[in-house]
């Protein structure tokens, strides 16, 4: 099954992709959990051009699939920049790569946080309010950290897609592990085992992003759950 | 100190300081006018309980006071301050009027100390340690002191509203202000939440206290408000308004509770 011609010869290709996809993976994640949570609070603000601008932002990300946004952002973009206002301008793959992935994160992390925010009862930013705290203050100590909370399924299913998405930016050239795959397909046809070989290098990944998302759910379902059983008691 | 009130002894009324000055105050949400004009006064020292039905704009009334709800129309002057102008920084005015809630409101994401410590130390009022050492004092007080690192879900609810009332009471407010803070209990904790209030009223705290409870209405307040339809029918001291209820509103409330 040419398994082990694929380990011999394709693994340090491969390996070499699995970083990139890891690296791209986490810068992207990091960028887009704090363009989502700028988005989430300008779409909740009381601003209405903030709001407008969150608005579309989250609209064009989720109205059009990755795969166009990362031509757009690698070739379009580009190329507009390059006939208007810098001919020499180049962006790179993984450039465009971490900006796609950030922004497309950033959108859907966006919405995540709102709904984690409108998780939280009205009552604890009213408490918090009532003390004296102003409004970025209360939303800082009192809401962001319980919306977190309520968040997280959530936030672990975006880091999974955005994981996942990375093979979208083989396309843009980005030499991540499908993009590397394909060379070495492309010149051994070697088909099944290189693919397989891929397909267990992301679910590895993502099977270690689950037991930490599961061990750090636990964690907090431990504090929540020990507070009932003492009341159950009484 | 003096003995508290109860009927005809000494309370801590200071009728040279109007700790609240309302002017017929309006509220809408949308088109529905929930409060219709309301005037009142509250001196320093005084403690009012606000009764009538539900739906009569008690609570509404109580959260214009502190700008949780903002007022359409009239005039609120609390604690020297007038909050009905756009130019006020509700937040220095909120620092000194302490609020509780009828769901207890403990923020969930902290142990029982660090819901007390949290505003004081925030809005740099005391250092950690001051506002640690207020703190362990203030739940000595509630006699709470053993649940310090508690998290407000493993409390009952009596003893999160007695951890409730010490965080507003850490802010040292000159004011306080009740929103049926014994709604949400069982039956055999509304008494430990009702004794400390009592001790605070004894204490010659300013407070406004929107209540069902008749009983405490009668022993703790200076003096009641009836409100009905968004507007004080009656008010007048517990005997007065309990015992001789003048307005029909009154009467006829009184006759179902009590």
């Amino acid at each position: 099954m040419d398994f082990g011609r694929v380990f011999s010869e394709a693994m340090p290709l491969l390996l070499e992709g699995l970083k990139l996809t890891v690296i791209t993976s986490l810068v992207s994640i990091a960028f887009g959990m704090i363009i989502g949570l700028f988005v989430c609070l300008m779409k909740m603000s009381r601003n209405v051009v903030l709001k407008a601008i969150s608005g579309v932002y989250i609209w064009i990300i989720r109205g059009t699939p990755m795969l166009v946004q990362a031509l757009m952002v690698f070739f379009g973009f580009p190329q507009l920049i390059q006939m208007t206002i810098n001919p020499n301008f180049r962006m790179d793959a993984l450039t465009a790569g971490i900006i796609t992935l950030s922004l497309n994160a950033g959108a859907y992390l966006a919405e995540i946080y709102r709904g984690g925010i409108m998780a939280v009862p009205k009552g604890q930013s009213e408490a918090a309010r009532s003390l004296g705290l102003s409004q970025g203050k209360t939303m800082w100590k009192v809401v962001l950290p319980q919306a977190l909370k309520f968040s997280i399924p959530s936030l672990v299913n975006q880091f999974i897609i955005t994981i996942k998405d990375t093979s979208i930016l083989s396309v843009i050239g980005m030499a991540e592990i499908v993009n590397k795959a394909k060379t070495y397909v492309g010149s051994t046809y070697v088909y099944f085992a290189t693919y397989a070989v891929v397909a267990l290098m992301y679910l590895v990944v993502i099977s270690i992003l689950m037991i930490i998302s599961n061990y750090v759910e636990k964690k907090l379902k431990y504090e929540a759950k020990k507070g009932k059983r003492h009341r159950d008691e009484h | 100190m003096k003995q508290r009130r109860g009927r005809g002894t000494v309370t801590n009324i200071n009728r040279d300081n109007k700790k609240v000055i309302v002017t017929n105050l309006h509220k809408y949400f949308d088109r529905n006018e929930v409060l219709t004009g309301i005037d009142a006064e509250i001196y320093e020292g005084e403690v009012v309980c606000v009764i009538g039905p539900s739906g009569s704009g008690k609570s509404t009334f109580l959260r214009c006071l502190n700008k949780l709800e903002d007022a359409t129309s009239g005039e609120i002057i609390i604690d020297g301050y007038d909050i009905t102008d756009k130019k006020i920084n509700i937040n220095k005015v909120r620092e000194n009027i302490g609020m509780v809630f009828q769901q207890f409101n403990l923020f969930q994401n902290m142990t029982v100390i660090k819901n007390i410590m949290m505003a004081p130390v925030s809005l740099k009022k005391m250092t950690k340690d001051e506002a640690h050492a207020k703190a362990m004092e203030l739940l000595a007080r509630v006699g709470l002191a053993d649940k310090a690192d508690s998290y407000p879900g493993e409390l009952s609810g009596g003893q999160q509203q007695r951890v409730a009332i010490a965080r507003a009471l850490a802010m040292n407010p000159d004011i306080m202000l009740f929103d049926e803070p014994t709604s949400a209990l069982d039956p055999e904790m509304v008494g430990e939440v009702l004794d400390v209030m009592k001790e605070l009223a004894a204490e010659g705290m300013t407070m406004i206290v929107v209540t069902h409870e008749m009983g405490f209405a009668r022993e703790v307040s200076d003096r009641v408000l009836f409100m009905a339809d968004g507007v004080i029918c009656e008010q007048g001291t517990p005997e007065e308004v309990f015992d001789h209820p003048q307005n029909e509103r009154t009467q006829d409330f009184l006759s179902k509770v009590l």
